[in-house]
This record gives C-alpha cells, sequence and structure tokens, in this order.
C-alpha cells in the first residue's frame, strides 16, 4: 500500500539518501500546467497555458503580479502559490516603504527559498508543491528566476515549468541564442511557440486559455531607463500574439478543434 | 545577621531596620536617554552643479568641555553617499555601526546581481540593461531608511540623539541632501545645516544657494569655498566648535573625504567690536 516506510515526513532521508516528501512536492509541479518564462536583455516574459476545471468553470490564474516590477507564474497547487505571492508581495511594500526603491529580484527569490527550505527540514510541515517562475527587473536589469518546492532557486535565461514542460524546455534550449537581443513582441511570440510545443495533440492557444505578462526595461525621452511595470495580458490582449505565431513553420498541427472539457495533460491510453 | 534558614545573609530588621528597597525603582516609568552626553557641534551642507559638499568640525563636547579634539563625524557610505551625524557621539557610532552593516549586506546584493547578470549580457554587444535605473543603494534610500529608524526609536521613547545630514545622489543621478533628526522629522533643502549652523552657517549658505537652480549653477570650488568660509563663521562665533574639521565632496565620481583640515586665514579682528557683554563697560 506504501510506496516506502520513509515518505511519511520531510525529516527523514531514506537509506539511499533521499527525502521522499519533497520528491513528491516536485511531482505537484508537474501536476500544474505549463508555465515558460524567458528573459532578452531589455524585457522579461512569462507565458502560460490555464486550465478550466470543467466546462462550465472559469480558468485558474496562472500569472500574478507581485509589485510594480515583479510578477510571478506558478505551476502546481494554486492555494500554496497564494501564501508565497502574498508574502512576496509584503516584502516588496515593506523594502518600498523602509528604502523607497523596488526590491532587487534576487533578494526576493532568496527570502522564499529560505521560507520554502525551512519546510523540508521541521517536523510536521510540509514543502510547498508549487513551483514558480519569477520574473522582474532591478537595476541590473531583467531577470528570470526558477523557484522548486525543494526551496532551490537558480536563475534562468529562458525556463518552463509543469506538465509536459519538457517538449517547451527543448524548444527553449534550440533557441537560446536568439533570446538576448530579442525585442519584447519577439520574445513573447518565442515564449508562445515554447507554449505551443507542450500541447497535447488537438489542443492550442486560444485567449481563453493563454495568459501573457511582461515586465522590463525601457528608454524614456530624456535617455533614461525606467521600468515597463509588470502587466498581464488575457483574452482579448492576448488574441493578435496567438494568431502571429499561429501560422509559422514551428507551430504544431492546428486542428480546429477547441479544448475538450477534461482533456488534461493525459495521453490516451492505446496499448491495452 | 539573621541565621533562619527564610532569612540567610539578609541583614537584620530588628538591628538594622525594615531594608530599603526604594533605590530598586521597581515602579514608575522606564526611562531611557533624556538628554545627549558627549556632542558633536554642526554639519553643514551644500548642493553644488554635479554633487554635493559636506563639512563638520573634529570636536567631541563633554558638555562645555572640548573633551575629544580627533572625532570623525562624517562617514561614507558605499563610496556614493556621505552621512554627517550632529548630536550624541555614542548614538553616532551605534549608527555607524549599523551602516556598517547595512552596507556590507548591500554589497553582498550588489555583487551576486551582477554576477547573474553577466551571464546573458555574455552573448550580445551591446550592454542597454547595465546603464538601467541605479538600485544600489543610494543618498536617497539610505536617507528614507534612516529616517524610519529614527522615527521608529522616537515612537520607542528611546531616540538616537542626532540631527543627520545625509548627501549623495537620488534615482534619477542628480544631487540629493536631506536631513533626519532624532524624531523623525527630515528635510530637504540646496543647503542645510545642523544644530549652530543652522543659525550662523544657513544664511550665508543660501546667499549662493537659495534654490535649486542656484545650485544647479555653483561649481564644485566654489561651493567648497563657501563651506569652508562657514566653518571659519561656526568657529568664531560658535563656543563648542573647533579649527580642525573633515570636508568631504561627493560627486558621480564617488566620495573624496579629507579628515584633517585646518581653519585657515582666521582674523579676530571682528571681535575688538563686539559690544554688549563680557567685561567691557560701553
Amino acid at each position: 500500500m506504501f510506496r516506502n516506510n520513509y515518505d511519511n515526513d520531510s525529516v527523514t532521508f531514506s537509506p539511499q539518501g533521499r527525502i521522499f516528501q519533497v520528491e513528491y512536492a516536485a511531482e505537484a509541479v508537474k501536476q500544474g500546467s505549463v508555465v515558460v518564462g524567458i528573459a532578452s536583455k531589455t524585457h522579461v516574459v512569462l507565458v502560460a497555458i490555464k486550465r478550466n476545471a470543467e466546462e462550465l468553470s472559469s480558468y485558474q490564474k496562472k500569472l500574478f503580479p507581485i509589485d510594480e516590477h515583479v510578477g510571478i507564474a506558478i505551476a502546481g497547487l494554486t492555494s500554496d502559490a497564494r501564501v508565497l505571492s502574498n508574502f512576496m508581495k509584503q516584502q516588496c511594500l515593506g523594502h518600498r516603504l523602509t528604502y523607497g526603491r523596488n526590491m532587487p529580484v534576487r533578494t526576493l527569490v532568496d527570502m522564499i527559498g529560505s521560507k520554502a527550505q525551512i519546510n523540508t527540514q521541521h517536523y510536521g510541515k510540509r514543502p510547498y508543491g508549487v513551483g514558480l517562475l519569477v520574473a522582474g527587473v532591478d537595476s541590473a536589469g531583467p531577470h528570470l528566476f526558477e523557484f522548486q518546492p525543494s526551496g532551490m532557486t537558480e536563475e534562468m535565461i529562458a525556463f518552463a515549468i509543469g506538465a509536459r514542460s519538457q517538449m517547451a524546455r527543448t524548444y527553449l534550449e534550440r533557441n537560446i541564442d536568439k533570446f538576448a537581443d530579442c525585442d519584447r513582441e519577439g520574445l513573447i511570440r518565442h515564449g508562445l511557440r515554447a507554449l505551443k510545443e507542450s500541447l497535447v495533440q488537438d489542443r492550442e492557444l486560444t485567449v481563453d486559455n493563454t495568459s501573457v505578462g511582461v515586465t522590463g526595461i525601457v528608454k524614456a525621452e530624456d535617455g533614461s531607463f525606467k521600468v515597463e511595470p509588470f502587466q498581464v495580458y488575457d483574452q482579448q490582449d492576448v488574441m493578435a500574439w496567438i494568431e502571429s505565431v499561429g501560422d509559422d513553420k514551428e507551430g504544431g498541427a492546428g486542428d480546429a478543434g477547441e479544448g475538450e472539457g477534461e482533456g488534461e495533460g493525459e495521453d490516451m491510453e492505446v496499448d491495452s | 545577621m539573621d541565621h533562619r534558614p527564610q532569612a540567610w545573609g539578609r541583614p537584620r530588621d530588628d538591628i538594622y531596620g525594615a531594608y530599603d528597597g526604594s533605590y530598586l525603582q521597581n515602579s514608575g516609568p522606564k526611562t531611557a536617554t533624556q538628554s545627549p552626553v558627549v556632542t558633536g557641534t554642526s554639519v553643514i551642507a551644500i548642493k553644488f552643479k554635479d554633487g554635493v559638499v559636506m563639512a563638520a568640525d573634529n570636536l567631541a563636547s563633554y558638555g562645555s568641555l572640548a573633551r575629544f579634539t580627533d572625532v570623525k563625524r562624517l562617514r561614507p557610505f558605499l563610496d556614493t553617499s556621505i552621512v554627517g551625524f550632529g548630536g550624541d557621539v555614542s548614538d553616532m557610532q551605534f549608527l555607524d555601526r549599523h551602516l556598517n552593516e547595512l552596507a556590507i549586506d548591500e554589497s553582498y546584493e550588489h555583487e551576486s546581481t551582477s554576477a547573474a547578470a553577466a551571464s546573458p549580457e555574455g552573448q550580445g554587444e551591446q550592454g542597454a540593461a547595465t546603464s538601467a535605473p541605479a538600485g544600489k543603494l543610494n543618498a536617497a534610500n539610505l536617507h528614507k531608511y534612516l529616517s524610519k529608524l529614527m522615527y521608529r526609536r522616537r515612537n520607542d521613547f528611546d531616540p538616537l540623539w542626532n540631527q543627520i545630514l545625509v548627501a549623495g545622489f537620488d534615482g534619477q543621478t542628480k544631487p540629493f541632501l536631506a536631513s533626519v533628526d532624532l524624531r523623525g522629522t527630515t528635510f530637504s533643502s540646496p543647503s542645510l545645516a545642523t544644530g549652530f549652523g543652522a543659525m550662523l552657517a544657513q544664511p550665508i549658505m543660501r546667499k549662493y544657494a537659495a534654490t535649486e537652480e542656484d545650485a544647479a549653477r555653483l561649481t564644485r570650488d566654489e561651493a567648497v569655498n563657501v563651506v569652508k568660509e562657514c566653518m571659519k563663521v561656526l568657529f568664531y562665533r560658535d563656543a563648542r566648535s573647533l579649527d580642525r574639521y573633515s570636508i568631504a565632496v561627493v560627486t558621480k565620481d564617488g566620495v573624496e573625504l579629507s579628515e584633517n583640515e585646518q581653519l585657515e586665514k582666521q582674523s579676530w579682528a571682528f571681535a575688538e567690536r563686539i559690544r554688549g557683554y563680557g567685561t567691557q563697560t560701553v
């Protein structure tokens, strides 16, 4: 019935040196729908596929603004993500109040990293069942960070987490050299193409299931650099972008079937 | 001595009378610093075209006694800002240690972000992102932080007995100068002075930089000369001052701090004409 005796809490190592609760939490991230993030020299974008639990329900949000200059994309347990999101919002606000500036992105990411790590080392606690991509800008430019339930954080040029995200990562690896000099629109299109790679057959990007978030650094008229505030685009606002990647060669075979209600990331069982 | 076990070691009441515990003060309000002890006098500063000049003498007085004559009251922060302290010297030293910690944390911060930014930068030629708005803790950020710190301590009824000037640059890389005092009151102006300097030096500095526009026309040499002139006037008329002083200039290139300046070309001829107090009869 149980997989083993060493997965009852997050403080016990297995004889092989593994902590199963942390590994299970990493699995929870893979259950979430896919999110992709890419950073260039001037911008950082997050794109996500939203799911609806059933045909009659609305789509679960995947992108959240944290502060003027930071946003996150989530994959995994949405309720755990809300805890982290609230924490990040409060830290950013507190930093703005005491120092009068935007919180540096790495400082913020280190904070949730430490917070999540504590959960993997205390009896009676459980790791967060959510992975994040954190996009933000600060004095050193745009940043993209990956956050894992284990507390691991790492800066990325481009990354994807969530169900079938390996397909998206393969796309990103193939195109990694193009990202640094991409403009804002080009970066978004790269993100959407990566997202398309990870879609199952017969599903495609629609205005209902696609979210795009952007922040970056823009040059003002007087030559100084300003922050383009993190903004999430949904519905009609993403239509043009979806259409612009709909007919290029990297796009998959676009059958006009709209997403069936229960067609989650699971493949059909064909060999039984 | 009372040798009964419940009162071992206690003086016997029948011989010495009841124990007087009043000095223990286990009632009444908690008291913190009510007045400064060892103090520094004025700090003065003025903005100019591409920076700020600040000066303070090297004296720490114990009341009216010129107790320590080699106390440096200006400190640079991260080589981008200067902080000048008037008021209690021990509170200044506390703040100095605190700012050291802050500077170290901030330097680690900057180190890690710049190392991380290097990776995407490596692929292209022009580094547009690196010249983005300054995010290192600048003078404006530092002043905001100090104002919160001072106000917090005031609300704890345990104030840090200082008036502080912060000079450097703001987020838009324009010269920045502001003050915060022991109550957390903040104030900003093209020229600022604490303590006696607010009465004696400020009117002189305002002749040269009454407005931001005036300050933006001042050259560095003019600003330094005004400040040196003010230090001289302060030494003439402020009994808690010294002729040795520190002067710092902050520009985009960093902080230049000189801690052993001597007042030059003093003339006490004006003293002859002073009437109205002292031993003269007319």
